[in-house]
């Protein structure tokens, strides 16, 4: 048994460097692809111009773009927990007086031995709704993040499980591939909001330009090639967050299941997580300190949404989260297999 | 043609055997490490129970059999100095004979609400419960890695190499005590009797 886990930890801890990889990949790319496209555009809608005009032949856009990207996703490597942190407004608890953040302290201590791994910093969202996420580069730099009602609402055994599901996260290196996202998605946002201004800006200013000075018909020889290439141009940039949001979505639902089961092995009690959920599930209030962009991370979807409770191809592929009554369904089943041993052993 | 073969069926195997050896290493020290990761926590026990029993001495004059109980198997527990996975048959005796006199404690704290009530003992039963499950989550921990290192040096083909790795079978630690083994006796999971 424990070597099967091992190996699913070691193909899961290459799964999730690979795909990190690929996340950093296609977001350079497609920034290139942003710029460099727009170069192309640019160029083919100059390229008839009169002499003493502008033509756009060194692609500026595009280099720029691609360097910006690159410098994104490295300051989102390097910052993207604290951003994470930072925005959910968790604080972190250093040296604990209140019993239950003592109390904190301890099962974070005690599921880091469990599992293996050095012990995560650790932080509290003062938010009265139950919900925990997990976020950090490595198992060497990483973070667990509670919200106070999750320690006000469960037993001792029950946070447990929620802090070893959060561990299962950081072992087998989800924490890395969510935190990326994360911190991309909310580049991506912040760049779409900025450059289509910019850019709505200047589709006015070459409309009214091609209305006075340069009509239809010098562009007319790269027509057809041109508008293909900027409506596909425009539609990237309308996709752009959207196409992100979906990529967010894809990528945390299966790794629920998973890190459910991990924490059932750490604690080996997988009814007290079935009853943490279930604790969690009943506080229907969506976590407010929780915003859009670190949803994904979370142990239970923060935006209380709807979709999360069913199932289907709709949910499948909108929700953030796997229905909870299916993983409490799981976790039961395993709990009772595991006392049905036992009962059986000693018998 | 034929020294071909024999060249590339001899890198092939020189890479599993260099493959199977380093496995076997690193499980060894994933044992040694996770065994390194108890004796931490046992000395975290050994120093805490003085405090503990300090703490609850004045309130629990009348309990004083359970309190010198404590003490003793923790000096025993003390005293044991075998090191290292080798002397674990001898360290787990003493420290599982610490743990069931550290719980017959716990359930006496239990009894006496009064005492509970007072903020400190309620701070130090906290301590002590977290104690107590770093202990069994170490244990935990080695045995799983130990089981797995175990696995791996019987398992065909990686167990030719174990002479090579000089990989030997790792201890596990047992819960021998009688006492220990049979705590759960509440249960309310209305679990169907088997």
């Amino acid at each position: 048994m424990s070597d099967d886990a091992s190996l699913n930890l070691f193909q899961q801890q290459e799964a999730n460097r690979r795909r990190t990889v690929l996340l950093v990949i296609g977001f350079v790319a497609f920034f290139a692809w942003l710029g460099f496209g727009g170069d192309y555009i640019y160029y083919l809608s100059t390229r008839d111009a009169p002499v003493t005009a502008y033509h756009h032949v060194f692609p500026w856009f595009g280099i720029a773009l691609s360097v910006v990207a690159l410098l994104t996703a490295w300051y989102a490597y390097a910052t993207g927990p604290e951003k994470v942190l930072w925005s959910t407004g968790a604080r972190e608890v250093v040296d604990p007086t209140d019993p239950l953040e003592k109390q904190l302290v301890n099962v974070v201590e005690e599921m880091a031995i469990a599992a293996g791994v050095p012990r995560p910093r650790i932080w509290i969202v003062d938010d009265p709704d139950p919900n925990a996420f997990a976020t950090g580069t490595d198992p060497l730099h990483s973070h667990i993040a509670v919200t106070r009602g999750l320690v006000e609402l469960c037993s001792r055994d029950e946070l447990q499980a929620v802090v070893g599901h959060e561990l299962g996260h950081v072992k087998n290196l989800d924490v890395r591939l969510m935190t990326m996202l994360a911190a991309l998605v909310g580049a991506v946002a912040l760049m779409h909001d900025g450059v289509s201004r910019i850019l709505r800006g200047g589709i006015n200013l070459g409309g009214g330009g091609g209305e006075g000075s340069r009509g239809g018909g010098k562009k007319g020889g790269a027509g057809p090639l041109l508008l293909i290439l900027l409506v596909v141009w425009i539609v990237s940039w309308i996709l752009a967050p959207i196409i992100t949001q979906l990529l967010a979505l894809a990528v945390s639902r299966k790794r629920e299941y998973l890190a459910d089961a991990m924490s059932a092995q750490f604690t080996r009690n997988p009814l007290s997580l079935a009853s943490a959920l279930q604790k969690i599930e009943g506080a229907d209030a969506p976590t407010t300190a929780i915003k859009r962009g670190a949803a994904h991370l979370c142990i239970a979807d923060p935006l209380g949404r709807r979709l999360t409770a069913h199932e289907g191809l709709f949910a499948d592929a909108l929700a953030t989260h796997p229905p909870m009554a299916k993983r409490i369904a799981i976790l039961r089943g395993m709990g009772y297999a595991q006392i049905k041993k036992e009962g059986g052993s000693v018998g | 043609m034929g020294s071909i073969i024999f060249l590339v069926l001899l890198v092939v195997l020189v890479a599993w055997v260099i493959g199977a050896y380093n496995g076997l290493i690193s499980l060894k020290n994933q044992t040694l490490n996770a065994f390194k990761q108890i004796d931490v926590q046992l000395k975290r026990r050994h120093d805490l129970i003085p405090n503990l029993v300090n703490a609850v001495k004045g309130a629990m004059d009348f309990e004083r059999s359970t309190l010198e109980a404590v003490i003793q198997a923790r000096n025993q527990a003390v005293k044991v100095n075998a090191t290292g996975p080798e002397g674990i048959k001898q360290i787990s005796k003493a420290e599982n004979a610490l743990s069931s006199s550290l719980q017959r404690l716990m359930v006496v704290v239990e009894q006496y609400p009064q005492l509970k009530a007072t903020g400190n003992i309620g701070q130090l039963q906290e301590e002590l419960t977290s104690t107590e499950n770093k202990v069994a989550f170490a244990r935990q921990l080695y045995n799983d890695t130990a089981t797995q290192y175990n696995t791996k040096q019987q398992q065909f083909p990686t167990t030719l190499v174990t002479g090579l790795a000089k990989a030997q079978p790792a201890d596990l630690w047992e819960i021998e005590d009688q006492a220990e083994k049979a705590v759960p006796q509440v249960d309310l999971s209305m679990k169907p009797k088997v």
